[in-house]
């Protein structure tokens, strides 16, 4: 049903073109989120989203607003994500999805910066004494419809010559419930996610994720064909984070850089003017990011590293000057 | 004088019908408006954001495998093939469903109006009871008898060469292909058989009771069953690596799926059944009694059928109702035609395309199922006429 209505919306939205200026008429950002994915967006105890990706959607409204909190969070399964955001029912897609050519081309949608480079790995039960993915022939897998982690499943097994059993549904919840009742051996998905999904046990450590990586799983914001202003933007926010961590700006210090004489750093705050006026925003615009949400370190810490249950390793996602592929283009 | 009158009749004839045209004309515009007019947005918009269109996807190489399928599938084959062994299991599941849900339905209908106390009351709180809880709890709840009660695979312990998992039931099978084709030949040729001593029997007026026949046809069944298992053995379901291997297997989605759709739908059915009897005529009943029917014979030669004409168009609506709840196979993971459709429609956002494709397949099977039904209603209406 809700595809129906998603489709009817495609049918009668008419020009994209704009995006900018009617999210400021609307007042707010309507941004696409995962279901429920505990560090990347899931809803607290008190129904407001947290998380990795929910963080870029507040430095869009940061930079639009100049406050975080205007954003309206839709909720999407795999299955409804890019016909929500062909369809205008939501302006940037931030919801775990991975940058592929199929979807940057024929899907009608750009990819933005990656926010969080993955990979596609398995968890299995401990008692079941697997320690390589190698030795997964003849397992019944579950994972959820529409995703690359189904694909990349069957090349996995393909070109290890085993054989498996996938078992899909089209709700992630279902097909967390299906494995963690045994219906299937193991669960594949990105690390990260796998990582999330353990830390809702109440027995995590009767689980373990296998070691081996099986694909490369960019994350990245998405926004839709049409509108490259709007595109912009929404590069450059996600840049304006990563380049703030690399010239050490947090949201706690980038207040006492007011009298700066750093080029770089006055260019980036606004002090010296041109950078907002080139993307359509309020010259203060990576400001307002890293004062209300943060630089890519605060918003990693505070949703899956050492200040969240997930203590994911930055492992690729560090700085490229401390060993990762993070890297910002000069924001100038 | 006369044909002063006959042309103004016919000039005023001409001008309301002139009027009715044009009302007509207009309401024929507006319509083709209101479709045409999406679809013009449609099409603009697809443009504007440059997403592809067209069905050349179906060709390209799907790269997903299904976890069941009855013609041959896999991760080599194309959208199209996918989409094809979709429509299969959703026919599948359809037509089992469908057999099923009937037989239910009858005997529910009947023994519902049975003067066993016991026997109705129960059809009437099944009845009642399984028609009004939502079809996708049900299948929520059979689908968690599997996950949640039925022991894990590697506990199961195989009762009469039977193992029940949560991985499904395992049955004992012919490993060799061309079993199945033997048996149900050597059926027929016993089938066969016995006809063919009945019509000798008949020819030379020996009067042959049923019972014998019965116990010599079952006869050359075991002796056939016997022969068979000697050249084509069965292989018995194990519990091997991670999974149970051998034998055959009904997986969890498929056996909660039709257990849903078959009790929820056989309900409905029970109804119709229930009400077409009872369209009955009281007089039919007493008439065959009054001719020494017995009751059975009454409810078999008399009362079905005529009900049957009662009956068969809301039934049809429910044979309709259970091919599309088949789709609610998503939720449980059975891969149905709307499921590998969702996943296509996600590795390629050719949305437009698989919704086409999905509204044209359950158009194609409501309206091909519909109309069998309506040929036979329409016979069976002729034949009452005469």
């Amino acid at each position: 049903m809700k595809r129906i209505c998603i489709l009817a919306l495609l049918m009668f939205s008419t020009s994209h073109a704009g995006t900018l200026d009617s999210v400021k008429k609307n007042g707010k950002l309507k941004c696409g989120v995962s279901t429920g994915l505990a560090g990347f967006s899931s809803p607290d105890s008190k129904g407001v989203w947290r998380g990795l990706d929910v963080d870029f959607c507040r430095a869009i409204s940061a930079a639009i607003f100049g406050t975080p909190d205007k954003v309206q969070y839709v909720s999407l399964n795999a299955q409804q994500r890019f016909t929500a955001l062909q369809s205008g029912e939501i302006d940037v897609l931030s919801r775990n999805t991975t940058f592929n050519l199929t979807r940057d081309t024929v899907v009608g949608i750009n990819f933005a910066p990656t926010t969080f480079y993955d990979g596609q790995g398995f968890m299995m039960r401990k008692k079941d004494g697997v320690t390589s993915a190698k030795e997964l022939d003849g397992a019944s897998v579950c994972t959820q419809q529409g995703t690359t982690n189904e694909l990349n499943m069957a090349d996995f097994f393909r070109t290890n010559k085993m054989k498996f059993k996938p078992v899909v549904f089209e709700s992630n919840e279902e097909v967390n419930q299906a494995f963690f009742k045994g219906r299937c051996d193991a669960l594949t998905s990105d690390k990260s996610g796998l990582a999330s999904e353990r830390t809702k046990l109440k027995n995590p450590q009767d689980y373990v994720i296998l070691p081996e990586v099986i694909s490369k799983e960019p994350l990245a914001p998405a926004v839709r064909h049409g509108d490259d202003q709007w595109f912009d933007i929404v590069k450059w926010v996600i840049y304006s984070v990563i380049e703030a961590e690399e010239l050490g700006l947090s949201s706690k210090n980038i207040d006492t850089f007011m009298k700066t004489t750093n080029p770089a750093i006055r260019k980036f705050i606004g002090l010296s003017e041109g950078n907002g006026r080139a993307l359509g925003l309020s010259e203060n615009w990576a400001y307002n990011v890293v004062k209300n949400v943060g630089n890519y370190e605060e918003i990693f810490t505070r949703h899956v590293g050492n200040d969240s249950p997930l203590k994911l390793d930055r492992g690729l996602n560090r700085l490229w000057k401390n060993g990762g592929i993070l890297y910002a283009p000069p924001v100038r | 004088m006369e044909k002063w009158w006959d042309s103004v009749r016919s000039s005023g004839t001409l001008i309301l019908m002139n009027k009715r045209f044009i009302i007509k004309l207009l309401l024929f515009l507006a319509v083709v408006g209101l479709l045409i007019t999406p679809i013009y947005f449609l099409t603009k918009n697809i443009e504007q954001q440059n997403i592809s269109t067209g069905f050349h996807f179906l060709s390209q190489e799907a790269g997903f495998e299904l976890s069941e399928s009855i013609v041959d599938y896999n991760s080599f084959m194309s959208y199209g093939r996918a989409l094809w062994a979709g429509v299969i299991n959703t026919l599948y599941v359809a037509i089992i469903g469908n057999t099923l849900a009937l037989v239910l339905g009858v005997l529910l209908g009947v023994f519902s109006l049975s003067k066993n106390f016991l026997l109705s009351k129960f059809c009437y709180l099944y009845l009642n009871f399984f028609r009004n809880i939502p079809l996708l709890l049900q299948l929520f709840f059979w689908y968690g008898i599997f996950t949640d009660v039925m022991p894990a695979v590697k506990r199961a312990t195989p009762f009469m060469g039977i193992i029940f998992s949560n991985r499904g039931i395992n049955y004992p099978w012919f490993s060799h292909p061309g079993a199945i084709a033997v048996i149900l030949s050597s059926i027929a040729v016993s089938f066969c058989l016995v006809y063919l001593v009945k019509q000798w029997a008949q020819k030379t007026s020996l009067r042959l009771k049923i019972a014998p026949l019965i116990f010599l046809f079952l006869l050359v069944e075991i002796a056939q069953i016997e022969l068979i298992l000697r050249f084509f053995p069965l292989e018995y379901p194990a519990v091997r690596g991670f999974n149970v291997s051998g034998g055959s297997s009904l997986s969890p989605e498929l056996i909660s799926l039709l257990l849903g759709l078959v009790l929820y739908t056989g309900a409905f059915i029970g109804e119709i059944v229930r009400a077409g009897i009872l369209a009955v005529d009281n007089g039919q009943w007493e008439a065959a009694y009054a001719l020494g029917m017995t009751k059975i014979q009454t409810l078999k030669k008399i009362i079905l059928p005529q009900s049957f004409r009662v009956a068969l168009p809301p039934m049809t609506a429910q044979f309709l109702n259970l091919t599309k709840n088949s789709s609610l196979a998503v939720a449980i993971g059975y891969p149905d035609f709307v499921s590998v459709a969702n996943t296509t429609m996600n590795q390629t956002g050719q949305a437009v395309e698989l919704v086409l494709l999905i509204m044209v397949l359950y158009l194609v099977t409501s309206l091909s199922v519909s109309s069998v039904a309506n040929m036979i209603n329409s016979k069976i209406l002729g034949v009452a006429k005469r």
